[in-house]
């Protein structure tokens, strides 16, 4: 299900992500197509952010270059912008940020 | 989106070690800083011939800079070598020349105080230098297969396009290559934080997995103590979320291949498939940064064999290498406008939906076996042959780096 050649601000970097990439800026009330489905877009994203390709699951992992970035928090619909207030990180964080930015375990 | 291994019908430069070159240069080394400027001078009579330029400014000794120059003078892109000492540096230059004696190489060691001084040395070398390159182009041809290349890739100058319109189109030319059988190196275990259990997953063997998942945490320690932030997590506004996002980046290029070995600088791949090359020094900081810039790791990959390096760019990257020719491939479409004659390839085209991420991966691997074929990358024909050397420190790589 290819969906790249219809849209006109999502890419597909892998055949396997559940995420599409937003390279043209998405304004409120924007529509594209997403998954084969007409979507219209609620809120600003930016490029660079990410997208929901399908609906996805509580607890999903999230893939974006054919890579696990971290799990779904909560159900995502179609459209929606992923980012931090619905997926996390699946690394277990051993490493953290101290005040002056340098990893400690 | 066809390629086949038999639609390019490639000539190698055979050597006696049984590999094959895509270029045949006569490297010029020189051992010591102090040997610098002769070398220079010997290698600038040469303009427009395939002469390069190489060496080691340290006049202390360093293992990993031996093993580094004995292997680059050697690399099958090379047809001969001349060796400029000064005299009196600590690199065994002896040894050195009878190692590229072996394998059937002219070589030519020309000590400049033996000589008597810089004008005669120069003069010396270059008398040389001309008759290297008649004797070298006589090298038998051989055909020269997908499966016999190696290809190396690095990016730099890196910006918020390089993550996802570049590597990942590196990546897809990877998996290419590897199929046809070549050796693909990936590096920078240094921007691998979070990955580790997903490289590792990648490994051939579990315990190859362990040792994947080793070199990065010997990365993330390394990076610590040299107190530099390599690791901040990437910038939320920009859209990352998780520093695994953040790391997917450079992680990206080396594509979806299962990963079939871990290797240091100078450790050639003797079959084809996925490499991690660790270029970070083993034991506590001693020298500095892992790598002072792009060209030190370009070196790196070129000692591990590499014909070909694939380097990717979003802010612009000029530089190209000695021994083995640079592609550029552009990941911002705004920066491939400004530097178009750098640029190879523009895989900015992803950004603005005007090819898929496989299209241009595709364009990137027919780019290959075109420079391959003697094709000068833009970098070769703007006349870039950037090269650096500094010290490092390794330990060999244990028997589960390369299964069976």
């Amino acid at each position: 299900m290819q969906t790249e050649g219809k849209s006109r601000k999502l890419l597909r970097i892998h055949r396997d992500d559940n995420v599409l990439i937003v390279v043209v800026p998405i304004r409120p009330g924007d529509r594209d197509i997403v998954d084969g489905r007409d979507v219209v877009f609620t809120q600003n994203i930016a490029i660079g952010h990410k997208v929901a390709v399908r609906d996805i699951e509580a607890g999903e992992k999230i893939f974006k270059c054919g890579v696990p970035i971290g799990s779904a928090k909560e159900r995502i619909p179609a459209g929606s912008h992923i980012h931090l207030h619905n997926l996390k990180s699946d690394y277990i964080a051993t490493y953290t940020l101290d005040k002056d930015h340098v990893f400690v375990k | 989106m066809s390629s086949s291994s038999n639609a390019f019908a490639l000539q190698g430069f055979l050597r006696s070690d049984g590999r094959k070159g895509i270029r045949n240069c006569i490297v010029v080394a020189y051992l010591v800083e102090c040997a610098h400027h002769v070398a220079r001078e010997i290698v600038d009579a040469f303009r427009d011939q395939p002469v390069h330029l190489i060496g080691f400014g340290g006049c202390y000794p360093n293992a990993y800079a031996d093993r580094m120059m004995n292997t680059l003078c050697t690399h099958p892109n090379v047809g001969g070598a001349l060796l400029l000492s000064l005299g009196c540096e600590s690199f065994n230059r002896h040894r050195l020349a009878e190692n590229i004696a072996k394998t059937g190489r002219p070589v030519e060691t020309v000590v400049i105080q033996q000589t008597g001084g810089t004008r005669k040395s120069i003069e010396s070398g270059k008398t040389w230098v001309s008759k290297a390159l008649q004797q070298i182009a006589g090298v038998p041809r051989a055909p020269l297969h997908v499966n016999e290349l190696v290809v190396g890739t690095v990016c730099g100058g890196s910006d918020a396009t390089s993550g996802i319109s570049a590597n990942p189109a590196v990546g897809r030319a990877f998996d290419m290559l590897v199929k046809q059988g070549a050796a693909t190196i990936f590096e920078e275990t240094g921007e691998m934080i979070g990955l580790e259990d997903v490289m590792s997953a990648r490994a051939v063997t579990s315990e190859l997995g362990h040792e994947l998942k080793t070199s990065v945490e010997k990365a993330a320690h390394y990076y610590k103590q040299m107190g530099h932030a390599s690791f901040a997590p990437g910038n939320a506004e920009g859209g990352l979320t998780t520093i695994e996002e953040k790391s997917i980046g450079a992680y990206c290029k080396s594509g979806d291949s299962p990963i079939s070995g871990l290797i240091k600088p100078g450790d050639v791949p003797h079959r084809g498939g996925l490499y991690l090359l660790d270029v970070v020094p083993d034991g506590e900081p001693r020298f500095g940064f892992p790598n002072i810039n792009d060209n030190a790791e370009i070196a790196e990959l070129i000692a591990c064999g590499s014909h070909v390096i694939l380097f990717t760019t979003g802010r612009g990257s000029v530089v190209g290498s000695a021994i083995s020719p640079v592609i550029k491939i552009c990941a911002n479409p705004e920066t491939y406008e400004r530097m178009s004659d750098d640029m190879d390839i523009n895989a900015g085209k992803i950004l603005r939906l005007e090819a898929s991420v496989d299209e241009v991966g595709d364009e990137i691997y027919r780019k290959v076996l075109d420079v391959a074929s003697g094709t000068q990358s833009c970098s070769e024909s703007l006349g870039h042959q950037e090269f650096v050397l500094t010290y490092k420190s390794f330990e060999p790589i244990g028997p589960a780096c390369l299964p069976g």
